[in-house]
């Protein structure tokens, strides 16, 4: 469960977000909408505790995430999947490598690395490719990757920043069906988007974020015309710079 | 990359290094200096009697400044003096007669007692002159405490910069790495677990910079020692530190410091990195 309750931060000179009051529960799936710089970065960052709120409580499960002290981030992350626009994936690391990377990173065993990752490959559809690098595979393999990564420690929710921004729609709706699925499996889904078609014809919770405000939360569509919510094709928590 | 750092811990160790071998032995042949001038020696008039010199012996030694003062025949400080010059000494064989006097030399329990055995000795009849070097040895006290301080903060300095240059270096490691560190981070991976293989690296190059200052040191050292060690002993008459003595320590010396200056450089440069 993900509760922010009269959450503010503001940045020097604008809003990050202002008293935003929401309540996400297990098992939901969820879009987080709205143009760019409306927020939803912020959103994400405060319950990543990559930023800190200047004022309100942000509850993830039973952990309060403001008072949260540097050394139990990890184990706050450690129940947070996240998949980002461009994969994030280690180049220089096979399919498999790239997930197992996720469990030796908490101190999983060797023997559940081996019997966990292949079922996680499974699970996105791509365990024939476990030995292929990032680069031999299409950037909808790649997005599956990085979900197996996301996933594969049982995380409570899964973070996926613009997923589909750089797929093809076809591809895009392979990927939104596996988060469908991870979702069906009991997982919260938290995905920030731009796509409206997808928003649309998933039919699912909406929450529209535009400066600093929820300015909507309604079961639906995606609300905005089209050309306001096509502002960039950029993920909320960025690209990332080489 | 690593390369570089190696090789600016190893250069700033070489530095660290001349000033060790240059301070120890300084350090070595001020506490010679402080023994050999810790003596009050009166030079005795060549007419002075043997039983004389045996009063002012028995005198000397009940004195409780006094640790031990014996008398030393002008030919024995003839040929200690010979000795001393070693291949040389054949120089002093041209001498026509013996030029040194009949002295009394007397090892004083401290220095500041040194002032009563010479107002002693200035009672003594049939004394030509009294030697004792207390403000020399006052001096090079100062001398040599002035130089280890010195020493001591270029040291620190050397050792700030080194450390400064390895963040740098390091800091470059990192940022080549910084997508596995953020994919680290958020899957929750905790700061020593990120910071560990970096700080192996960082006290990998420091002691393969330690392993290789210390061999160039001591290489050199070993040349110095070689070249001038001999005539350095006949011109101030003290030896210099051996080779084997002085590279031990250095090389303990410098294994502490090159790793923690790798650990401490690998640490700083990941600050930056670790804050959220």
């Amino acid at each position: 469960m993900i509760e922010y309750q009269n959450v503010t931060k503001y940045y020097k000179s604008n809003v990050g977000l202002e008293d935003v009051n929401v309540k996400i529960n297990k098992g939901e799936f969820v879009f987080l909408v709205g143009p760019s710089g409306a927020g939803k970065s912020t959103f994400i960052k405060l319950l990543l505790k990559e930023l800190e709120a200047d004022s309100g409580t942000i509850r993830f499960g039973d952990w309060d995430v403001g008072s949260l002290s540097n050394r139990e981030v990890p184990q706050l992350r450690r129940g947070i999947g996240i998949v980002f626009q461009d994969f994030r994936l280690l180049p220089k690391k096979t399919v498999y490598e790239n997930v197992a990377f996720a469990m030796e990173i908490v101190h999983c065993t060797r023997r559940t690395i081996r019997r966990q990752v292949p079922q996680v490959l499974s699970l996105v559809g791509i365990e024939e490719k476990a030995d292929k690098y990032p680069d031999e595979l299409s950037a909808g393999e790649q997005q599956r990757v990085a979900i197996a990564r996301a996933i594969v420690n049982n995380p409570v929710v899964l973070i996926a920043d613009e997923p589909t921004g750089n797929l093809d729609p076809e591809t895009a709706w392979g990927i939104m069906r596996l988060l469908e699925h991870i979702n069906n499996r009991g997982t919260m889904v938290v995905m920030v988007t731009h796509a409206k078609d997808i928003v649309d014809r998933m039919n699912k919770r909406v929450i529209a974020i535009e400066n600093g405000r929820i300015i909507r939360d309604n079961i639906g569509s995606y609300g905005y015309n089209n050309d306001l919510g096509k502002m960039d094709g950029e993920g909320a928590l960025g690209k990332y710079e080489d | 990359m690593s390369l570089a750092s190696v090789f600016s811990i190893t250069a700033m160790l070489l530095i660290l290094g001349v000033f060790f071998a240059f301070i120890v032995n300084i350090n070595v042949a001020m506490e010679a200096a402080k023994q050999d001038y810790d003596t009050v020696q009166i030079y005795l008039l060549d007419e002075t009697e043997l039983s004389a010199s045996s009063e002012m012996l028995e005198i000397l030694n009940a004195m409780p400044e006094v640790l031990e003062a014996k008398y030393i025949p002008k030919e024995e400080a003839l040929n200690s003096w010979k000795a001393q010059w070693g291949d040389s000494g054949y120089l002093l064989e041209s001498l026509a007669d013996n030029p040194l006097p009949n002295a009394i030399e007397i090892d004083v329990r401290n220095l500041e007692g040194a002032d009563i055995v010479v107002a002693q000795a200035r009672t003594f009849a049939g004394v030509e002159d009294i030697l004792y070097y207390k403000e020399t040895v006052e001096k090079l006290i100062v001398i040599t405490s002035s130089v280890q301080i010195a020493t001591l903060i270029m040291m620190l300095f050397l050792v700030m910069v080194s450390i400064v240059v390895v963040s740098n270096t390091i800091k470059l490691t990192v940022q080549a790495r910084g997508r596995e560190i953020e994919i680290m981070k958020y899957v929750g991976a905790t700061n020593w677990f990120i910071r560990g293989p970096f700080l192996l690296e960082g006290m990998f190059i420091g002691l393969i910079s330690s392993g290789l200052a210390c061999g160039i040191v001591a290489l050199l050292y070993h040349k110095v020692v070689e070249l001038i060690g001999a005539e350095l002993l006949v011109i101030i008459g003290i030896p210099m530190v051996p080779v084997q003595f002085l590279s031990l320590n250095l090389a303990v010396i410098f294994v502490a410091l090159g790793v923690s200056i790798g650990a401490s450089g690998s640490i700083i440069s990941m600050r930056r990195y670790l804050d959220t």
